[in-house]
């Protein structure tokens, strides 16, 4: 048995997007446990609940986090609409679904691309890069943002997309996917990336249950959950069915990822090919009533939960959100249990970490 | 199974246009709905102070005695909030982002605000008596 040292983890360090701190307890190299600690971007977002109006909120609760932003909007107005009973029109949820799978096109890609990165693979980072710019520019012709689309209010959307721009949106994605297909082909067969990633941090199915996994983090081990299935939005007229691995290792988890970017693809296609014609937003007035009223979103990260509480006045008295990062926590410190210290950056960005999700 | 699944990716792009742009040397492309930086037609604005009250970072000042309209740029987050209020659309929200800077860059837009409608003189004597009457 080997000497024990505890190697310090971030929260600077290169392979990190965000800042989290692991204790790495090793043995000859490898890690025998893992001691986590975040608190370095805390905001204080949910706070601010009492000083922003329930319609101006949404604005915030966009910027929890930059890359489901989209997805944190709808959650916070689909639970507001829950708690004041706002029936949407139907257009506008499927305006809001084509978004949302949008947003888990790019933000798989952008987690492809920081995979490579992990891996060391430079210029397949840069060329998944390269790519999801083509959905960013989707996003700023349709909702005037980049990264903060500011388009999701409650009571529908507050912008409308025309038909050219639909099918547009199609063309675009149909013909990005013939790129994407060399790009996932490298990830799914080429020898030295297969080395990285096959029987690499393999997460049970038993283990991912009662750890509480969610997203594709408990898919890629073979638990049938995706909150999609819940039928938030237009998901059920869609034929929607969650990709499951069981694998449970990071190959399972890359293959997952890839599998949603071409499902979200042909979601969008049929989303803009049933889309119905009609208003995108029903007026909101007064105050938000007494009341509570919970919902939970699928993130690309995994499962969201938003709680609003009202309280007869203009200003919520509680939002609460639960994001994926939270949950997927617990789960990667057990994977990491037993792994080699080279591995860890992998296994640590195999669950898609997104930490100022997570502290808000 | 293979080596180099990338290879022909990586040729085609040997020959290709850099995939960036040398910003801000070279000015890019804007949609039409990019929400860029905020602009007024100071001259149709009336300084009734909605887009004040409803903007969400408080980025807005409207002077309605000095006749001013003043943007912080930095607080500013290009919500398009105060362009949809606006009742005489003189806010527009223009596709250009704001050229980068080290300070606060705050804008000021001077315009001429309405007259106040003038009250008839028999009733002002008559409401400071009121109130004179009340504090005593």
């Amino acid at each position: 048995m080997g000497k024990r040292t505890i190697v310090p983890f971030g929260p600077q360090h290169p392979v990190l997007p965000e800042p989290v701190h692991l204790d790495l307890v090793i043995e000859d190299e490898k890690v025998v446990e893992a001691i986590p600690s975040i608190g370095f971007i805390h905001r204080g977002l949910e706070k601010l609940v009492e000083k922003k109006e329930y319609t101006e909120l949404v604005y915030v609760i966009e910027r929890i986090c930059g890359i489901c932003s989209f997805g944190h909007g709808w959650g916070y107005c689909h639970a507001v609409e829950g708690l004041m009973n706002i029936e949407v029109p139907e257009r506008a949820e499927y305006l809001r679904t084509i978004w949302h799978e949008l947003s888990r096109v790019h933000s798989h890609m952008l987690w492809l691309g920081l995979l490579a990165d992990g891996f060391g693979f430079e210029s397949l980072f840069m060329h998944c890069w390269r790519l999801r710019e083509r959905v960013l520019d989707l996003f700023e012709k349709t909702t005037g943002g980049r990264v903060i689309f500011s388009v999701c209010k409650v009571g529908g959307v507050r912008k409308d997309i025309d038909k050219e721009t639909l099918d547009e949106i199609v063309s675009v994605l149909r013909e990005m996917e013939k790129e994407l297909k060399e790009l996932t082909d490298t990830f799914m067969n080429d020898f030295s990336v297969k080395s990285r990633l096959v029987g690499i941090g393999v997460l049970s199915k038993e283990d991912a249950i009662e750890l509480c996994a969610a997203g594709p983090m408990a898919r890629a081990s073979g638990v049938y959950q995706d909150m999609r299935l819940t039928g938030h939005g237009i998901y059920n007229k869609l034929g929607f069915e969650p990709c499951v691995e069981t694998a449970g290792d990071c190959y399972a988890r890359c293959v997952v990822r890839i599998r949603e970017i071409y499902q979200s693809i042909d979601l969008i296609e049929k989303a803009v090919k049933t889309i119905p014609e009609g208003d995108i937003e029903v007026p909101v007035k007064g105050k938000a009533p007494k009341g509570e009223f919970i919902t939970r979103l699928e993130q690309p990260r995994g499962e969201c939960f938003y709680y609003a509480k009202g309280a007869d006045s203009k200003f919520l008295e509680r939002m609460r959100v639960r994001t994926p990062t939270n949950m997927n926590v617990p789960a990667m410190v057990k994977t990491l249990q037993g792994c080699d210290l080279a591995d860890v950056p992998m296994l640590f960005l195999t669950i898609d970490p997104c930490i100022s999700c997570c502290e808000r | 199974m293979g080596t180099l699944k990338l290879g022909k990716m990586t040729m085609r792009s040997l020959f290709k246009k850099p995939a960036t742009l040398m910003y801000p040397v070279i000015p890019r492309e804007w949609q039409e709905r990019t929400r860029g930086h905020i602009a007024i037609g100071v001259d149709k604005c009336i300084f009734c102070g909605i887009c004040q009250k409803k903007c969400p970072t408080n980025a807005l000042t409207v002077d309605r005695a000095g006749g001013t309209w003043t943007i912080e740029r930095m607080k500013c987050i290009q919500c398009n909030c105060c362009v949809e209020v606006c009742p005489t659309k003189c806010l527009k929200n223009e596709n250009m982002y704001t050229t980068p800077s080290s300070e606060k860059i705050v804008d000021s837009f001077v315009g001429t605000p309405p007259k106040p409608k003038a009250k008839p003189k028999a009733e002002e004597p008559k409401e400071k008596k009121e109130n004179g009457e009340k504090t005593e």
